[in-house]
């Protein structure tokens, strides 16, 4: 899904022009249909208002990654706006205006919100800013070739207009054919730390996601799921429930029993009194123990192969030395902060939908259809979200139908549903459990002769709509073993595939398949090395082909000194990984805490994701995957217990990285001129493996089950 | 029997089981939605307040222990801590998805207001019970310093 080039067809039938008085946005939207037909139909994602406010249509959920940010500087930039005149606003569920052009549909993930968008939303600002001068050649009569634009402002020698006072008269005018787009030498925007559009209203409590959303006549739901996943409603009784006081009905759906209230706190309450006789017959009762067992002896025979070179079995029985490991990683809910919630609401036959959707719509297709609502009666109403890490969509929209059921199952009036904690550590869509066995073999100079790796873990793609030819016709799913061949090359190189079977159902998560595939390979490189006598750092340069992650890897090292000596008591591990097409090096300072596990003290982060749009997000983005990462790999685990009940339940059992554990973060950021590509996963995947291979240093101790609470205490 | 309280400076009400937490009578009756649910047990902060000036956590604060007290919630605090805070978040752009900020700025003002020249330890130890699922720790830890900074001067 990287390098995204729209093809100019393509370009032209998403991108269109609207540039006039300011129009409700549900206005502007329904009229592209009927210029599709014309040549250049208006832009949808740029609006000048009269007030001189440029509003930029953001088609990306803005869930702290900062596409908000992102899509407005290309098209400022190209618009030669001023920052401070620049407003935003999500915009409507219509895939041909504002599909993601990496997927087809609307949607963010993947990282790839800056990359599909990067032509098309600067073509959108270089159009916008052509039909501006051309309206102040006209007003004026000079040539348009006279015309400079600066910081908003349109002028001609002595003449100066703003935009919004040229808005009117652009609206007149057909967009520019070819509008043409800036050289890198000309952005004002681009590459600078342009300020984020969202800080404002995100610091003084006004920014609004759906569950602050209020409806006249609202009631609020809330949900008792089975225990045990694929567990049913066998029967209710649901008096106690009723007695709560503030509690208004109690209704089964297929996903569970809801309860519905005046406040969400009696719908809560009115759960916790509910008394469900569950169905358990058909759910998944093995506990992770049992599921590491049997994946674990999966990952025993070789599986499918998904890189086959040399004769790996060969290449290990003549080793002089040989390193074997088996590693267990744990399914991981992603607790965004903001629970899942949405709001429904019915006006005749007009449906209304607040979300925070990330897939706007699949969605909202989901609720309309599940509420026999035709989907252009249907209005999506996009919110910011609190944090998603990809647990905001699933393949199936499972979370959307359950709201639309438990809207339909109350029917009388507008609906806020909405997760507790509880919901979400135990709802299931987990980063998939897996277990990795990797054999590793040197020659007597120390040169890696053989690796064979076999990963056994669950699809979350596998029978779904989004499955894609390689799982369909050849049962391979990329994501269960992704950049491990193209990590290294070696000459007698094995790596396999099993698709594992369990009933817990799995989800992509913050980089997918990249977290624990670059743990496994990083941490058994470093070994494979250190056996070898070589330097972390030098002995990977020598293995490693791909430029850009060598030119990463050698940054990370350089600003942290990696030759020096770390202070007394703390040792630097080091990992390197490319993942959403862009590059990651970081240099990890660890020592040993109080409570035996690591305590991280600064980690140095080199970067390469092509033209660095927003360097301040981007040294965020490093920040957030680096913190979010390493809660994880430290503390937490869902886990399976008896029955395949899930033990944990709040943060208090599923521990989450707080501000002390939070190491210093230094970014250096590569300069490029390849496009850009995205940041909000691939900061994530070489944390755990650079403080796992400090820790080894650091304690002797090599860290095969995370998270090292419990599988690496020292 | 409705329980009586100060409300960002103006008198409130809330008439209902006085076993609610004030989060959710913030929130789902008085309509200040600036005050965010994200644990309902004491384990995240975004649920922050400051009652008496000092910060609690509100999904475990029954309405009725407000009862004749002052409450302040992220719409309604003020002050030279407050607009230090809100500069210095603002300027190096802490918040990420958002959600928890409400809760962060309302710990921080708390402590600014206990502590002028918070350390590094201050600042765990202050900050230690607001969950931040972006880790946005980095910044939060700076802003807080650039915040006391900006104080003193
Ligand atoms: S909601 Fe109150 S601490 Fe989490
Ligand atoms: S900014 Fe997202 S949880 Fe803190």
């Amino acid at each position: 899904m990287n390098a995204i080039t729209p093809t100019r067809r393509n370009f032209l039938q998403s991108a269109s022009l609207v540039l006039g008085m300011t129009l409700p946005l549900g206005k502007a939207a329904s009229a592209a249909p009927a210029q599709s037909g014309l040549p250049f139909a208006p832009n949808a994602f740029v609006r000048v208002s009269p007030d001189n406010l440029v509003t930029v249509i953001i088609k990306h959920v803005e869930f702290g990654q900062g596409p908000a940010t992102g899509l407005a500087t290309l098209v400022a930039d190209e618009m030669d706006a001023d920052w401070s005149q620049i407003r935003v606003e999500m915009s409507p569920a219509n895939d041909p205006l504002y599909k993601n052009l990496a997927f087809g549909t609307m949607g963010t993930g993947g990282s790839t919100a800056i990359g599909n968008s990067w032509l098309q939303m600067r073509s959108a600002g270089a159009s916008a800013k052509a039909m501006l001068v051309e309206a102040a050649a006209k007003r004026w009569g000079v040539p348009a070739a006279s015309i400079k634009v600066s910081k908003g402002v349109v002028s001609s020698g002595r003449r100066k207009a703003s935009f919004g006072e040229l808005a009117a008269d652009a609206a007149q005018l057909k967009p520019p054919e070819k509008p043409v787009l800036k050289t890198p030498d000309q952005f004002t925007l681009i590459g600078r730390d342009t300020p984020r559009v969202d800080s404002v209203a995100k610091t003084n409590g006004t920014a609004m996601f759906t569950m602050d959303i209020q409806r006249p006549g609202m009631v609020h739901s809330a949900i008792a799921h089975p225990p045990a996943f694929g567990g049913t409603v066998k029967s209710v009784i649901d008096s106690a429930a009723l007695a709560v006081p503030g509690v208004l009905a109690v209704k089964t759906i297929p996903h569970g029993v809801v309860v519905y209230a005046r406040d969400s706190y009696a719908a809560r309450k009115g759960v916790a009194a509910l008394d469900v006789t569950w169905d358990l017959s058909k759910a998944e009762k093995r506990t992770t123990e049992e599921l590491y067992a049997q994946f674990a002896e999966a990952a025993e025979t070789p599986g499918k192969p998904v890189e086959k070179t040399g004769d790996t079995a060969a290449a290990l029985r003549g080793a002089a030395k040989k390193l074997e490991a088996v590693y267990q990683f744990p399914y991981l809910a992603h607790a965004p902060m903001e629970p899942l919630d949405a709001v429904l609401e019915m006006n005749g036959d007009r449906l209304d939908v607040w979300l925070g959707s990330q897939f706007q719509v699949g969605e909202l297709t989901a609720i309309a259809a599940t509420l026999g609502v035709p989907f252009e009666k249907a209005t999506l109403h996009q919110q910011f979200a609190g944090g998603s890490f990809g647990r905001r969509v699933t393949p199936a929209m499972e979370f959307a139908v359950e709201a639309a059921l438990a809207f339909k199952a109350w029917g009388k009036g507008p609906v806020k549903h909405v997760w507790t904690r509880e919901n979400d550590i135990r709802g299931g869509r987990y980063r998939p459990l897996a277990v990795h066995v990797v054999r590793g073999g040197l020659d007597p100079s120390g040169k890696i002769v053989a690796w064979d790796q076999v990963v056994a873990a669950q699809s979350f793609m596998k029978g779904t709509p989004m499955e894609g030819p390689e799982l369909k016709n050849k049962g391979i799913d990329d994501a269960l073993t992704e950049g491990i061949a193209e990590s290294y090359k070696f000459a007698n190189h094995y790596v396999g595939q099993h698709i594992m079977e369990a009933g817990v159902p799995t989800l992509w998560w913050r980089s997918v398949g990249n977290t624990h595939t670059a743990y496994a390979v990083e941490t058994f490189v470093d070994q494979l090395l250190e056996m070898a006598g070589k330097d972390p750092v030098a002995g990977r340069l020598e293995l490693m082909e791909d430029p850009r992650t060598r030119a990463v890897l050698a940054r990370a090292a350089e600003i942290a000194g990696w030759g020096s000596k770390p202070p007394a008591g703390r040792a630097r591990g080091v990992a390197a990984w490319k993942s959403f097409g862009s590059y990651v090096a970081q240099v990890a300072e660890v020592s040993k805490g109080a409570d035996g596990l690591p305590k991280v003290h600064k980690v140095w982060v080199a970067v390469d994701c092509g033209i660095a749009v927003n360097p301040n997000v981007i040294r965020a983005q490093m920040e957030s995957g680096i913190g979010y990462g390493l809660g994880h790999a430290l503390y937490s685990e869902v886990e399976l217990g008896e029955g395949g009940i899930v033990k944990q339940e709040n943060f208090d059992s599923y521990r989450s990285l707080r501000i002390a554990e939070m190491p210093a973060v230094e970014v250096a950021i590569l300069a490029s001129d390849a496009n850009p590509t995205g940041v909000g996963e691939p900061g994530l995947p070489p944390i755990a493996p650079a403080v796992a291979n400090a820790w080894r240093k650091l304690t002797g101790k090599a860290v095969r089950r995370l998270p090292f609470a419990v599988g690496g205490r020292a | 029997m409705a329980t009586d309280f100060t409300l960002n400076g103006k008198p409130a009400s809330f008439d209902g089981d006085p076993e609610t937490p004030l989060l959710y009578v913030l929130r789902d009756h008085l309509g200040l939605t600036g005050t965010k649910y994200g644990c309902g047990i004491a384990q995240c902060g975004a649920c922050t307040v400051h009652l008496d000036g000092k910060n609690r956590r509100s999904c475990v604060t029954p309405v009725s222990m407000v009862s004749g007290r002052q409450v302040t919630t992220i719409e309604g605090v003020a002050g030279k801590e407050a607009e230090a805070v809100h500069n210095a978040w603002v300027a190096i752009d802490v918040p990420q998805c958002g959600f928890c900020q409400s809760g962060q700025v309302m710990s921080a003002i708390g402590l600014l207001r206990i502590k002028k020249k918070p350390s590094d330890s201050d600042i765990d130890a202050a900050m230690a019970g607001n969950i931040c699922r972006c880790a946005t720790y980095v910044r939060i830890r700076q802003a807080i310093h650039d915040a006391a900074h900006a104080l003193e001067a």
